[in-house]
């Protein structure tokens, strides 16, 4: 690294421009990280903080709309329940729906319907206010319906149907579906607002069969047999993982994210080993003297590749922390936003990994540098 | 006897220090358009001499220079080292040499940009030092040379003539045995190239290098200890 320290403090007008470059890609990075985390969340924390392994939907459902569409009865989940690998079956409700909160405020929930005892219901544990669910219109909800000036006792009036429900609860974190606060809901009133029963009105006996799926959870060192119980209980089972994406938005969400995301790595990469290409090119005769003065070319590669680290290093970390800092900005605003560390690490690795690929493609140039070219005429 | 006198004779010119090349022949260029840039040359350079190599343009005098520093294999002959068969040494080992016991000094100096008068020096050092070869000490050197005061200047910032002080120098800065010196006058006013050529022969004296120095300039021929003439990639003396 001696000649690299110092052609780094030479040209450093140079590197500060091609190391701001990829420093504004790293704050980008981040900002990306970052929504993709928060849509993530918004989409699907409700889901993911569930204890469920799979759900089996009714037969053929495609899984865009598999929770608004799908429907499954009390049989299916009987012949769910005896499957071998499976631990837990309970049926699972799902209804986004638009109410009015104490001050006729408009409230959206995603009501997930589940019953009292069952292994999806919430826990006593669950919730840091209230109660775990408890009477017919009583709710669990997500902690972020605060942001909603909603607290517990507080009602919230479905619209049309009139049904009141009731805070009992609030979970602990962060519960969203489809970008709207989760609310656990007794089965029963479950299945009345997703028949569009109206309050008080008689509802027909059949209405109390069915959910829209069956929850799975596989007992430990188990794999459920998914195609067994499909043909079975006539289902169409998918991974927790895979149901993601029947929340409204998130396969695209995610999808377009993570597609800038690859090609803002790929652009950083290009512009770092473009660079060092121009670098190794303008250097071309230095190269050659250093040659003719018997440095090996292991010598020359170690020192061109200690100078990319360094450069990619500064400005990764310098972008990050910029990143960091207008995203804690964000934070406290109503952007779905997070800054996770993991997804943050990955980040840094894969800017400074591309970037060493990048400049290693090119600056291979050297051991092709001839030295016999330091003789002789000026160039 | 004069047999066995030739054969010492001989072998004592391959076992003494300096350079020895020996039928060296070297044709570059490929299929139809090949270019003899040797043709048989014989030269010893003994530690201590230095030897100034004249001729026309393209007559061979780097290529002369290329061979005797491992830069390029010559197409049959054979090159010695200080006793040592430069050609029998794989590429790595090559390069070894040349950071161990080779120096060059280029036209017009060739310094690196990015480095001070002194770092010149550091680097060769750097470059040459990992296995804790004896060099000699850059501030001493340079204050030899008379660039002294200038240490901390970039390349940029010297004139032509201390551009090649530097560069002689940095050459000389790992002791080597084998000095190889390309046109050092080519940028340089008479007076100036004096003063480098009275530097590379007193250095070449005082610390038994063997020096070849290719030249235009028959001015400075006086400083050296003998002149040889390429034509054609002949040598005659
Ligand atoms: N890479 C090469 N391929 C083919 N021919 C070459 C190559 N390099 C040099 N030559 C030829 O080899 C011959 C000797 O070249 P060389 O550079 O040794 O001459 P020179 O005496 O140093 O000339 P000058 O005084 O102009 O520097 C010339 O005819 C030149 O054209
Ligand atoms: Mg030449």
């Amino acid at each position: 690294m001696f000649l690299a320290w110092r052609e780094l403090w030479f040209a450093r007008a140079r590197f500060g421009l091609m190391g701001g470059v990829v420093a504004l890609i790293a704050v980008l990075v981040v900002m990306l990280s970052g929504l993709s985390s928060g849509l993530v969340n918004d989409g699907v924390s409700g889901l993911k903080k569930l204890p469920v392994s799979a759900f089996a939907f009714g037969e053929d459902t495609a899984i865009d709309s598999a929770f608004s569409r799908s429907t499954v009865d009390r049989d299916q989940l009987a012949q769910w329940a005896d499957q071998d690998g499976v631990a837990e079956a309970a049926l699972f409700g799902n209804q986004l729906v638009n109410g009015e909160g104490p001050h006729d405020e408009p409230v959206d929930l995603a009501l997930f319907g589940v019953e009292a005892g069952s292994f999806v219901a919430p826990s006593a544990e669950d919730v840091i206010e209230g109660t775990a669910l408890s009477g017919e219109n009583g709710i669990v909800v997500s902690e972020t319906v605060t942001d909603l000036g909603l607290g517990l006792g507080d009602t919230v009036t479905i619209d049309r149907l009139g049904t009141e429900l009731t805070v009992v609860g609030i979970l602990d974190g962060q519960h969203t579906f489809g970008h709207v606060d989760v609310a656990y809901v007794p089965m029963g009133t479950w299945q009345e607002i997703h028949a569009g029963i109206p309050e008080g009105a008689e509802a027909r006996p059949e209405i109390y069969d069915g959910a829209t799926a069956i929850a799975l959870a596989s007992a430990s060192g188990e794999d459920i047999d998914r195609a067994a119980g499909d043909a079975a209980a006539a289902t169409t089972t998918v991974s927790l993982e895979e149901s993601f994406d029947g929340s409204p938005g998130y396969a695209a969400e995610t999808l377009t994210l993570e597609l800038i995301q690859v090609f803002l790595y790929a652009i950083s990469a290009l512009v770092v080993g473009a660079f060092f290409m121009v670098w190794t090119i303008q250097r071309k005769h230095e190269i050659a003297v250093a040659r003719a003065m018997g440095a090996s070319t292991g010598y020359l590669v170690r020192d061109a590749l200690g100078q990319a680290a360094v450069v990619l290093v500064v400005s990764t970390v310098a972008g990050m922390g910029v990143g960091v800092g207008f995203g804690a900005l964000l934070s406290s605003s109503p952007m779905p936003f997070a800054l996770e560390a993991a997804p943050l690490a990955a980040a840094a690795v894969l800017l400074i990994g591309l970037g060493l690929v990048g400049a290693a493609a090119s600056v291979g140039r050297i051991a092709r540098v001839d030295p016999l070219t330091a003789l002789g005429g000026q160039r | 006897m004069t047999n066995t006198a030739e054969q010492l004779a001989g072998r004592a010119s391959r076992t003494t220090e300096g350079l020895a090349l020996e039928h060296v022949s070297l044709t570059l260029g490929d299929g139809d358009s090949t270019v003899t840039a040797l043709d048989d040359v014989d030269l010893t350079v003994p530690r201590g001499e230095l030897l100034a190599v004249v001729g026309p343009s393209g007559s061979g005098k780097s290529s002369l220079l290329a061979v005797a520093g491992a830069l390029i294999a010559p197409t049959s002959g054979a090159v010695h080292l200080d006793g040592v068969d430069v050609l029998a040494l794989k590429g790595g080992r090559q390069a070894a040499l040349r950071r161990e016991r080779i120096g060059f000094v280029f036209q017009s100096g060739n310094l690196l940009p990015a480095l001070t008068a002194m770092d010149q020096l550091r680097f060769a050092l750097h470059v040459a030092g990992v296995r804790g070869t004896p060099g000699r000490d850059p501030r001493d050197l340079l204050e030899q040379v008379g660039m002294g005061h200038k240490a901390g200047r970039r390349p940029h910032e010297l004139s032509g003539g201390e551009r090649q002080r530097v560069g002689i120098a940095r050459a000389l800065v790992t002791t080597p045995g084998l000095l190889l010196v390309d046109e050092p006058t080519a940028a340089l006013d008479r007076a100036r190239s004096h003063e480098v050529v009275e530097l590379l022969a007193a250095e070449t004296h005082e610390h038994g290098v063997a020096t070849v120095m290719v030249t235009h300039d028959h001015d400075v021929l006086e400083h050296c200890d003998r002149v040889v003439e390429m034509e054609d990639g002949r040598l005659s003396a």
